[in-house]
C-alpha cells in the first residue's frame, strides 16, 4: 500500500482526535519494542490479534501485495504462534545464545482511523548484537490496530525494510 | 638445517585428503580461510565454469534489462528487439562508468551520464557528445558495450562464462542436465521466477554452504524446531511428508564435471494440504505428458542438485540458490523461487509459503543454516589444533543421501581445479571406467582451466 498525501488528508480524524490517537500509537509502539528488547515474546504476543498477521515484504518490492512476491515473512497467527514458540524453546539455533535488540521508535504518525481502530506508521532502527557482530536494520513499521475492549490489538504488523539487501546482516532471526 | 616453526600455520598444498581403503576423506580447513586459496578459487574455477546469471522469464519483453553482480562483477542483461539476450559489462567504455545504474526495467537507451556517451539495447554507442574531440570524430564503430565473454541458456537458464575459450554450456552440464529437466518439468509447463528476490550472505566461507545446501545428514539436529515444532505446530507430523533415513534412504549421484545430486522420495511440499486437489491435477497431467514412471520421478522426490561450482536448485522449496565469495570468511547469496507459469494464484501462493516458511533469511530453516556456517567459520580460525573436516560418511558402503558422496564430489572437481589438472567426467567414489575428460577444450571446464 503506498500512502499519498490524498489518502492522509481524507482519512486522519480532526486534530484533537488526532494528537490522542498518536499519543496512544506512541505508547503502544514503545511499549511493543521493550517486549521485543526483553524477549518477552509471549507477552508481545498477546498484543496480536487472534487473525494476526505479521509480514516483512521483499526488500526489492516492498509495495508488493501478500502472495504475489516471495516475501521474507507472511506470518498469519498460527505461523506467528510457532515462531513465538520456536524462539522459546531450546533448538532456534540462530538465536541461541539470543542476540541483544534495541530498537528505537520514532515518527509516528496515525495515517488512517475508522470506530473499528486505525494505522499508525512508524520509523525504526533496529540494533542486533551477537557473535561479536553489530547489525542494524533499518526501515518503517506499519501497524493495525483493532480495538477489543479497553486495549489495542494489532491487526497486521507490517516491516518494510530499508535495507538493499540482507548484508551483513544475513538473517532475521528474532522479531523485527 | 633447523625448521622454523612458522607463527602463522602453513597449509598443505593438496587440501583434499582421501584414503579410500580407510575410508577417510579429509579437507584442510585452510580451504575455508587462506587468501590465496580464494584468490586460486578465482582464476581457476571462477574464471573459467559456467556461472548462473539469470532466468529468460526474467527480461520477457524487448527493452527489458537486469543488471547484477556475477561472480563480484557488475553485469547487465538486455532483451533485445529480435528477442535476443545480450549480456554486457555494465561499464562505459569511455570511463567505466555503470550505464546501467537501475537493478532492473526497461530501457530503449542506455546513457551514461557522465559525458553523456549513449548506448542502444545491442550495446552500440549512438551518441557521443562534441565528437569533434575525437580522432575518429563521429565514427561511433568500436566504442560499443562490452559483451560478456560467452553467454549460453539451458531451458531459461542463462547462464555465463569469463572463459571465451570455455567448453560449450551443454557440455559443460553434461548429464546434470537431465536433473534440471526434472527441477523444470514439475509444474507441466514454463517457469518463472517469482517476484521477489532474496538477497542476503553469510560470515563464512562460500564452500560451507555448498556443503551445506546438499547436506541430508545435518536436517534433523540443524532443523530440529522446523520438524519437531513448526510442523507439528501446523498439524502435520514430520512423517507425513519427509520420509526420514530409516523407511527410504535416497541416494547421492557424482554427476559430470563435480556436479552432483542427492534425491529422497517427498511425497509433497509440507504445506500443501489446501493446494492438493491442484497438486494431483498437475501430477496427472504429468503422467499423460511423460508417463508413469517419470511423472513419478518428477513428482515425488526431492533433489538438491548442485551445479559445479556456486548453483543450487532446491525441489522441495522449489529455489535457485546462487552463492559467491567475497573474502575467504563471508558469501554473498541470492534466490529466487522457480514457479509454474500456468499454475492458479492459489497454488503459487502455497509454494511461496513453502518456501518461505524453510528457506531464506527469515525462514524457520536458513537462519539456523546461516548461524551455524558462521560457527564453523569461527572455529576454522582455531584451526592448529583441528585442522581437518571429515566429509567420509557413505565412503565403506553404498552412500545414501545422508552420507558425504555429493559432498566429496565436489571437492574432488573443486582440487583438480585449483591444481589446474585434467580430472575424470565423474567425481564419484568409485570412479566409472570412463575416465574421459568431460570438456575437449584444453582451457575449458573439466580440464582444470587454463591461467595465463
Amino acid at each position: 500500500m503506498v500512502e499519498t498525501a490524498e489518502r492522509v488528508r481524507n482519512d486522519v480524524p480532526p486534530a484533537q482526535q488526532l494528537e490522542a490517537l498518536t499519543r496512544e500509537a506512541e505508547s503502544f509502539l514503545y511499549h511493543e519494542a521493550a517486549l521485543l528488547d526483553e524477549w518477552r515474546l509471549d507477552e508481545w504476543l498477546a498484543l496480536m490479534a487472534p487473525d494476526a498477521h505479521y509480514r516483512v515484504p521483499p526488500l526489492d518490492l516492498p509495495n508488493a501485495a501478500p502472495g504475489e512476491a516471495l516475501y521474507l515473512i507472511d506470518d498469519d497467527r498460527q505461523r506467528l504462534d510457532s515462531r513465538v514458540r520456536q524462539l522459546t524453546g531450546k533448538t532456534a539455533w540462530a538465536e541461541t545464545p539470543r542476540s541483544r535488540t534495541r530498537r528505537l521508535v520514532t515518527n509516528v504518525r496515525v495515517t488512517a482511523a475508522d470506530a473499528e481502530g486505525f494505522t499508525a506508521s512508524s520509523n525504526f532502527a533496529v540494533w542486533r548484537f551477537q557473535f561479536d557482530n553489530t547489525d542494524v536494520y533499518v526501515g518503517r513499521y506499519e501497524h493495525t490496530f483493532v480495538r477489543s475492549g479497553e486495549h489495542l490489538l494489532v491487526k497486521e504488523r507490517k516491516v518494510v525494510l530499508d535495507l538493499e539487501a540482507l548484508r551483513p546482516h544475513g538473517r532475521i532471526s528474532f522479531i523485527l | 638445517m633447523i625448521e622454523v616453526p612458522l607463527l602463522r600455520r602453513a597449509s598443505p598444498s593438496t587440501m583434499v585428503d582421501e584414503d579410500p581403503a580407510a575410508g577417510s576423506f579429509r579437507v584442510h580447513r585452510g580451504a575455508f580461510v587462506d587468501e590465496d586459496v580464494l584468490e586460486r578459487e578465482k582464476a581457476r574455477i571462477f574464471d573459467h565454469c559456467w556461472l548462473y546469471a539469470m532466468h529468460e522469464s526474467e527480461v520477457a519483453t524487448p527493452g527489458d534489462f537486469v543488471s547484477r553482480k556475477v561472480d563480484g562483477k557488475p553485469r547487465m542483461f538486455v532483451r533485445v528487439p529480435a528477442g535476443v539476450l545480450r549480456a554486457f559489462f555494465n561499464a562505459c567504455p569511455h570511463r567505466g562508468m555503470s550505464v546501467c545504474r537501475k537493478k532492473s526495467g526497461s530501457a530503449r537507451t542506455f546513457p551514461c551520464f557522465y559525458h553523456g556517451w549513449t548506448f542502444d539495447l545491442q550495446g552500440k554507442l549512438v551518441a557521443l557528445p562534441d565528437a569533434a574531440g575525437y580522432a575518429g570524430g563521429a565514427d561511433m564503430s568500436g566504442k560499443g558495450l562490452r559483451p560478456v565473454a560467452r553467454m549460453e541458456t539451458y531451458r531459461g537458464l542463462v547462464f555465463v562464462n569469463f572463459d571465451a575459450g570455455a567448453c560449450s554450456l551443454d557440455e559443460y552440464l553434461g548429464n546434470a542436465k537431465e536433473y534440471i529437466d526434472l527441477m523444470l518439468d514439475f509444474g507441466d509447463g514454463e517457469v518463472d521466477i517469482a517476484p521477489g528476490q532474496q538477497r542476503y550472505s553469510i560470515r563464512s566461507n562460500w564452500k560451507l554452504l555448498v556443503e551445506n545446501s546438499i547436506d541430508v545428514y545435518h536436517a534433523h539436529s540443524t532443523h530440529n524446531r522446523y520438524f519437531n515444532r513448526f510442523l507439528p505446530d501446523m498439524g502435520l507430523p514430520a512423517r507425513t511428508w519427509l520420509n526420514v533415513s530409516d523407511q527410504a534412504p535416497g541416494r547421492a549421484i557424482a554427476l559430470d564435471n563435480g556436479h552432483a545430486v542427492v534425491e529422497t522420495m517427498v511425497r509433497s511440499g509440507p504445506l500443501m494440504k489446501t493446494a492438493a486437489t491442484e497438486l494431483a491435477q498437475v501430477r496427472q497431467r504429468l503422467v499423460e505428458k511423460f508417463g508413469e514412471e517419470r511423472a513419478a520421478q518428477i513428482a515425488d522426490y526431492g533433489r538438491n542438485l548442485l551445479i559445479f561450482p556456486n548453483l543450487l536448485f532446491i525441489s522441495t522449496w522449489r529455489t535457485i540458490r546462487t552463492i559467491y565469495p567475497v573474502a575467504p570468511g563471508y558469501m554473498e547469496v541470492d534466490a529466487w523461487a522457480l514457479l509454474p507459469r500456468n499454475e492458479s494464484a492459489e497454488l503459487k501462493r502455497q509454494r511461496m509459503d513453502n518456501f518461505i516458511s524453510f528457506l531464506g533469511p527469515a525462514g524457520f530453516g536458513t537462519p539456523d543454516d546461516v548461524s551455524g556456517l558462521e560457527s564453523c567459520q569461527r572455529g576454522f580460525f582455531d584451526g592448529a589444533d583441528a585442522p581437518w573436516s571429515d566429509i567420509s560418511r557413505g565412503m565403506h558402503g553404498t552412500p545414501v543421501a545422508a552420507d558425504e558422496l555429493q559432498m566429496r564430489a565436489f571437492w574432488r572437481r573443486w582440487q583438480h581445479l585449483l591444481d589446474a589438472v585434467p580430472g575424470p567426467r565423474s567425481y564419484g567414489d568409485a570412479p566409472r571406467a570412463s575416465n574421459a575428460p568431460a570438456c575437449e577444450h584444453e582451457s575449458a571446464c573439466a580440464e582444470g582451466g587454463h591461467h595465463g
